[in-house]
């Protein structure tokens, strides 16, 4: 069931992704450029996002646990420390140079362009590469 | 250019917030695809069944959409390959240090209200933009 719901979930937001535009680098760039080529699609996707998941999340503060799992897995961490600024930072000026985020990059993998086949192991590497530093306290 | 798609745009984003929340309510776990992505490279863990689960519907969804609508996924990515491999790895490196990127810092976090999520997500919309700015207008790329 774990793995049906898995699977059935990230379907869904693949497709919300690809309807959305958001799976596009060019339409994420122009987004980002309201000096230039100004698309302000993504605050639509933005927009909707947010308030779906608000209204799953505010009905899920409501039970005790979920369906399918012991218990509700809620980020407990409040505080604002260097390390969430410089990763956010990084992760920004990569996302402004490539256009991609991880979800579309790997809902774009199967569609096999070059840039994407050069961004997806890089993303990996980089995901591993962070482990080099010292654990987060 | 590209165009606006007030639309489709809403809808889409509304699919990746149900799917968002779903995820929770069914499994009790927030939709942060870094994080997803992450728990699955060694050493994995509990919870690689679903993971993988997630990350395979993902990737079916453009060829779900084909197989619908008949109609490829519109998509532009840059040929500039050192450049898309310089991005992969400072989303991989940052997402990582920054504990989530837009799915887990920008939708669920922002729906949470977390002020944590608030300012990554003010961060990194701010320094991309900044970045596409050097690169288009002061670069000329």
């Amino acid at each position: 069931m774990r793995i049906a719901i898995g699977y059935a979930t990230g379907l869904l937001f693949g497709l919300g992704l690809v309807i959305s535009g958001l799976s596009d680098p060019a339409k994420v760039l122009n987004f980002l450029d309201p000096f230039g080529s100004w698309d302000p699609s993504l605050a639509f996707v933005m927009a909707g996002a947010v308030l779906a998941t608000a209204i799953g999340f505010s009905a899920a503060r409501g039970r005790r646990a979920p369906l399918f799992a012991p218990a509700f897995d809620w980020p407990a961490r409040t505080d604002i420390e260097p390390r969430l600024v410089a990763g956010a930072a990084l992760f920004g000026l990569g996302w402004g140079l490539g256009g991609f985020c991880p979800g579309p990059a790997l809902t774009a993998l199967p569609l096999a362009e070059p840039g994407t086949l050069a961004f997806v192991p890089a993303m990996l590497a980089g995901i591993l590469l962070a482990r080099l530093l010292p654990p987060a306290r | 250019m590209t165009e606006f798609t007030p639309i489709a745009s809403t809808l889409g984003g509304l699919l990746i917030g149900a799917a968002a929340a779903i995820l929770m309510l069914a499994l009790g776990r927030i939709a942060g695809i870094s994080g997803i992505v992450s728990r699955l490279l060694p050493p994995a863990g509990e919870g690689t069944g679903w993971r993988s689960a997630f990350l395979l519907g993902l990737m079916t969804a453009p060829v779900a959409w084909f197989v619908v609508t008949g109609r490829a996924v519109e998509q532009t990515v840059s040929g500039n390959l050192p450049l898309m491999v310089a991005a992969g790895l400072l989303v991989g490196f940052g997402s990582a240090v920054g504990s989530g990127c837009t799915s887990g810092h920008g939708v669920c976090g922002v729906a949470r209200l977390s002020t944590r999520s608030l300012v990554a997500t003010a961060v990194f919309v701010s320094v991309a933009a900044a970045t596409v700015f050097v690169v288009r207008h002061v670069l000329g790329a």
